[in-house]
């Protein structure tokens, strides 16, 4: 009673997310631009390719599963960046230039 | 248990299968695991940043009923754009030139680059992908009416591009402005693809005008049938439309049904005559008062009974995706199972080739 059927375990519902990253073209750094699902990241690599480059946005790709980003949380933003709100000094602005003094 | 959020093979419970947030992190924003942002009645921080003209992003605490009213607009509109390719597919395989068949190629799959986006867009409010689909598929969610018209001849995708698409743009560039961050910087991105869209069906236009006399006929023919359809997708008149004032308060929408199909039609008029094509609207005229053009009163009898009947297609064009969809479930199958054979260790016993 062999017989090759459909896979006992019904497959996942849709594959895993990946975040794209993409650098325009040389001395840029990669950007966010968006994201998608593939089962793994050489598919994950080939849709980016197809979805985000179609009229060469890019000469380099990443891709990074959502899953494994991590982030701080927005609830947490005020307490969290906090810290360099108050000091000013760590800009040039904060400086007062004496009158003739070039250069600085 | 927890309902983890991550997408991947073991999320997907029964429960998960509604639309509403699931307090999960997908795309484009990303946090800790935890407690949903705050849904509660307008949060203030919320309704700051809106009064503000502020972008709100994924994980910031917003209303249910905006959570909700995105959700259905951004999968709508990722439903149009992937059951838009349905009828101009139709037309790859008899497109006069393999210059055309390519351009008509790279636009159908520029379509289902848009849904992807779209999809994407909605994913970051906490549903999933594989439920809108399924929503869909059981006539749940809706699609453009727009795509429930038939193709019948080559004039057709003339006419798709430069009067639905034209008509699609003029909807969608406020959009890029619209106060949710995912869905308007995947809006900036689709209106960049699409002027070239409209420019092929202009210029497929423009060929026939240029043709044959039953060349013409069939430009004026095609023009004569998408035209009404084309002024309807903008949706009802702003005194039947019950979602216009909620939504342009919180920055959703950023003009009203009636100013864009105004503006639309004010685009149009002059690029119908620079064509040599009539539209069909003998009350169509400028008026220099008002500084638009005035039109007939649009027989909206139709645009409802497309809604509710699904219109000339609308049976079919559902079949098909699902056919396409089932038809593909094997690629989907086999491709998991590789990823998964991939990711077990090499050293693992038992595995079975």
């Amino acid at each position: 009673m062999s017989t090759v059927g459909p896979p006992a375990a019904e497959p996942a519902r849709d594959w895993p997310l990946w975040e794209v990253f993409v650098r325009a073209r040389r001395g840029l750094s990669h950007v966010h631009v968006g994201s998608l699902h593939a089962a793994d990241s050489a598919m994950a690599l080939q849709h980016a390719r197809d979805l985000y480059t179609r009229r060469s946005e890019g000469v380099s790709l990443w891709v990074v599963r959502a899953a494994d980003i991590v982030a701080a949380s927005p609830d947490e933003h005020d307490a969290y960046f906090d810290p360099a709100g108050d000091k000013v000094y760590r800009h040039p602005t904060f400086y007062d230039v004496p009158e003739g003094v070039e250069h600085l | 248990m927890p309902e983890s959020g991550r997408v991947g093979p073991s999320s997907a419970s029964s429960a998960a299968r509604t639309i509403g947030y699931r307090g999960g992190m997908y795309g484009t924003d990303f946090g800790p695991e935890g407690e949903p942002a705050e849904t509660g009645p307008d949060p203030e921080e919320f309704l700051a940043l809106i009064a503000g003209e502020g972008r709100v992003e994924p994980r910031d605490a917003m209303p249910a009923e905006y959570r909700s009213t995105l959700v259905r607009q951004i999968a709508q509109h990722a439903h149009s754009e992937v059951i838009g390719m349905q009828p101009e597919g139709n037309w790859i395989s008899r497109a006069p030139s393999l210059l055309r068949k390519a351009i008509l190629m790279a636009k159908v799959q520029d379509e289902a680059g848009h849904g992807l986006y779209l999809y994407a867009a909605a994913e970051t409010l906490g549903v999933d992908r594989a439920d809108l689909v399924e929503q869909l598929q059981a006539g749940q969610q809706r699609y453009s009416s727009i795509f429930t018209y038939p193709t019948l001849t080559w004039a057709d995708v003339g006419a798709i591009g430069w009067l639905v698409d034209g008509a699609a743009i003029t909807n969608q560039i406020p959009l890029t402005r619209c106060s949710y961050g995912p869905y308007a910087r995947a809006m900036v991105r689709i209106c960049k693809e699409e002027s070239f869209h409209q420019r092929q069906g202009f210029q497929i236009l423009w060929t026939l005008q240029h043709g044959t006399t039953a060349q013409q006929q069939m430009a004026q023919d095609a023009v004569d049938r998408f035209w009404w359809p084309a002024l309807m997708m903008f949706g009802p008149p702003d005194a039947e439309s019950p979602h216009t004032r909620q939504s342009m308060a919180w920055g959703i929408k950023r003009v009203t049904n009636d100013d864009l199909r105004q503006r639309f039609i004010d685009m149009t008029v002059p690029q119908a005559t620079q064509l040599g094509v009539t539209l069909p609207d003998p009350q169509l005229r400028w008026n220099d008062e008002r500084g638009h053009f005035d039109h007939g009163p649009i027989d909206f009898s139709e645009l409802y009974d497309v809604l509710r009947t699904g219109g000339q297609c609308g049976t079919d064009r559902i079949a098909h995706h699902v056919a396409a969809h089932e038809e593909g479930a094997w690629v989907r199958a086999a491709a998991t199972a590789y990823a998964a054979k991939r990711a077990a260790p090499a050293s693992g016993r038992g595995e079975v080739a």
